[in-house]
């Protein structure tokens, strides 16, 4: 099965590190959230597992081989990104917008066939947006273009997936379906890497859970060993009773 | 799926207007021949006055309006699909200025007459070299305004350079060119010009065709294409390259005509999937188109001396900035 892991990993924006050497073994057939607050380098870590940051320091390795010698296309067949806040530029239809994610597949010059077919096929009834085939995707609610921004990612059939925030804007329907989604990938012997903010969805659908503070890992493990008071109360500064949140920490 | 079934409609309909544009720009002019001895004078009969007026007049001038026009459509639309603004286009962002500034480098001070090559080499040189300093001034923003304040001060600038150029040089008709180069012309071209313009268009061309796909994932912005495999530093390459020569060599014949690259990717996009690569190649063609009819049209109006070809393509490229101005003030 696939492996995604990170070796003292280090990556910088703009000359400042925003993670700072984090080493996690990430193996298929798991569901894996990335958790902390706001501006703990999140975001910023995913898309260096992506390969869209080269590592200050360190190294992403995918399956043993360094992401950095790798080439795009390689990458791209490997790894679905489904990016936080996806901005559409184009009114294109559900159904092209998600065909957008058979195009690592697609030798030069040549059209999508009917395996590709068949697999933005299967995407879109997963994600369940089969139906909007034909609505303009920047027309849809938020809701109905996060489900098939989803759908765009898994129409890749990448033996990773990672999602920064999927379940934005989702209503709590919406939610659990995409987190059942993601359990489905991981269980069918796929690597899902999820940033979530919803710390009940993520204990309870996660196998494994990163929690980052400050651009450091400062947890890896079960959600259950992980997501205690005490880390609630330093990492995200609120005191909580049974996982709820009910009190800032000061 | 999507662009095939569209093609299908699309495709006869844009060849049929090409060809159609392409006869009439061959059957209209300043002095009046009948459609029946323009057919003769093209299949080598008739009188040979009437030959010489259609087969080296009206003919080279016809190739060059299509050329032109091509290139120009499908800058447009590679331009719109790279930057993901449908407000892009060579003359908008300053391109077609900066290669009509190049070629006047060329011509009024003595460098043209060394090499026929030297002034859509330096036309080339001038689109380039604004292209650089667009991308400079924008940076990476993705705001449709930041890209289109950096491409007025492009364009300003290459046209005020226009301007000094030919006040600096010693040719009396100064005044009359810089409106030629501003506004663009086709006026007196031969097949001289023809074999110049060629060439670069088709590199121009081809190297523009290459990114369709990239294009398409770009709408996902750059991490999204990015993710799907797109080099983006390649893409950005090539349609540098693209826009520069294919661009340059066009306005080194014809000066810089604008709006072309606007119109057509907006008068083409209803017919397709909208994604950008479906866009490119009906764009070339549909440019080709329009800047035939509006060809034939300066030289239909009964002016005292020849309307400039940029004229006419701004009357028609004025509605499509209305029609994103009303589409914005919706919004609020």
């Amino acid at each position: 099965m696939v492996t995604l892991e990170a070796r003292g990993l280090t990556v910088a924006l703009g000359g400042r590190e925003v993670v700072r050497g984090v080493s996690a073994r990430l193996e298929g057939g798991t569901l894996v959230g990335v958790l902390g607050p706001n501006g703990a380098g999140k975001s910023t870590l995913v898309r260096s597992l992506v390969g869209l940051i080269p590592p200050a320091a360190g190294r992403v390795l995918l399956d043993g081989a360094d992401m950095g010698t790798m080439g795009r296309a390689a990458a791209a067949r490997a790894i679905a990104y489904l990016p936080q806040g996806q901005v559409l530029h184009w009114p294109v239809s559900v159904e092209r917008l998600v065909a957008l994610g058979r195009l690592p597949h697609l030798a030069p010059l040549s059209r999508a066939g009917a395996a590709d077919r068949a697999a933005v096929g299967r995407a879109m009834e997963r994600a369940e947006v089969a139906h909007l085939g034909h609505r303009v995707a920047t027309e849809l609610s938020g809701g109905e273009r996060a489900r098939v921004l989803l759908a765009r990612a898994l129409a890749v059939e990448a033996p990773v997936l990672i999602a920064d925030e999927p379940l934005a804007s989702l209503d709590p329907e919406h939610q659990l379906h995409g987190m059942e989604l993601m359990r489905e990938e991981a269980d069918a012997g796929r690597l899902v890497l999820a940033v979530l903010h919803d710390l009940g969805l993520a204990a309870r659908f996660c196998d494994r859970v990163l929690v980052l503070d400050g651009g450091l890992l400062v947890a890896d493990g079960a959600p259950a060993d992980v997501l205690t008071p005490e880390l609630m109360a330093r990492v995200y500064r609120v005191r909580t009773e049974g996982g709820v949140p009910v009190e800032r920490v000061r | 799926m999507g662009p095939r079934t569209y093609s299908r409609r699309l495709w006869p309909a844009l060849i049929l207007a090409t060809v159609a544009a392409a006869l009439l720009s061959v059957a209209v002019g300043s002095t009046a021949i009948g459609p029946a001895r323009v057919l003769a004078a093209l299949a080598g009969h008739g009188d040979p006055v009437v030959r010489a007026i259609v087969v080296e007049l009206r003919v080279p001038r016809a190739l060059l309006g299509l050329m032109v026009g091509a290139m120009l459509g499908l800058s447009g639309a590679a331009l719109q699909g790279y930057l993901r603004n449908p407000l892009a286009e060579p003359s908008v962002l300053g391109a077609s200025n900066g290669a009509a500034l190049g070629a006047v480098a060329a011509l009024y001070f003595g460098l043209a007459d060394a090499h026929p090559v030297v002034l859509p080499l330096l036309a080339i040189g001038g689109a380039l070299a604004s292209l650089l300093l667009l991308f400079a001034l924008a940076g990476r923003s993705e705001s449709a305004l930041t890209l289109i304040l950096a491409g007025i001060a492009v364009a300003t600038l290459a046209g005020a350079g226009i301007s000094l150029a030919l006040n600096l040089s010693p040719n009396p008709f100064a005044a009359m060119e810089i409106t030629s180069w501003l506004l663009g012309s086709l006026e007196d071209r031969s097949f001289a010009h023809v074999a110049l313009a060629l060439p670069p268009v088709l590199v121009g061309a081809a190297l523009l065709a290459w990114d369709g796909r990239a294009l398409d994932a770009l709408t996902l912005g750059e991490d999204g294409a990015a993710a799907l495999g797109v080099r983006l530093d390649r893409t950005r390459l090539r349609l540098l390259l693209g826009v520069g020569i294919g661009v340059g060599g066009a306005v080194a014949v014809s000066g810089a005509i604008g709006f072309v690259g606007l119109i057509v990717p907006h008068l083409v996009r209803p017919l397709t999937d909208r994604s950008p690569s479906a866009l490119l190649w009906p764009s070339a063609v549909a440019g080709a188109a329009l800047l035939s009819l509006a060809d034939a049209a300066v030289r239909v109006i009964p002016t005292s001396s020849e309307l400039k070809l940029g004229v006419v393509t701004a009357f028609l490229g004025v509605p499509v900035f209305l029609v994103h101005l009303l589409r914005e003030r919706r919004l609020w």
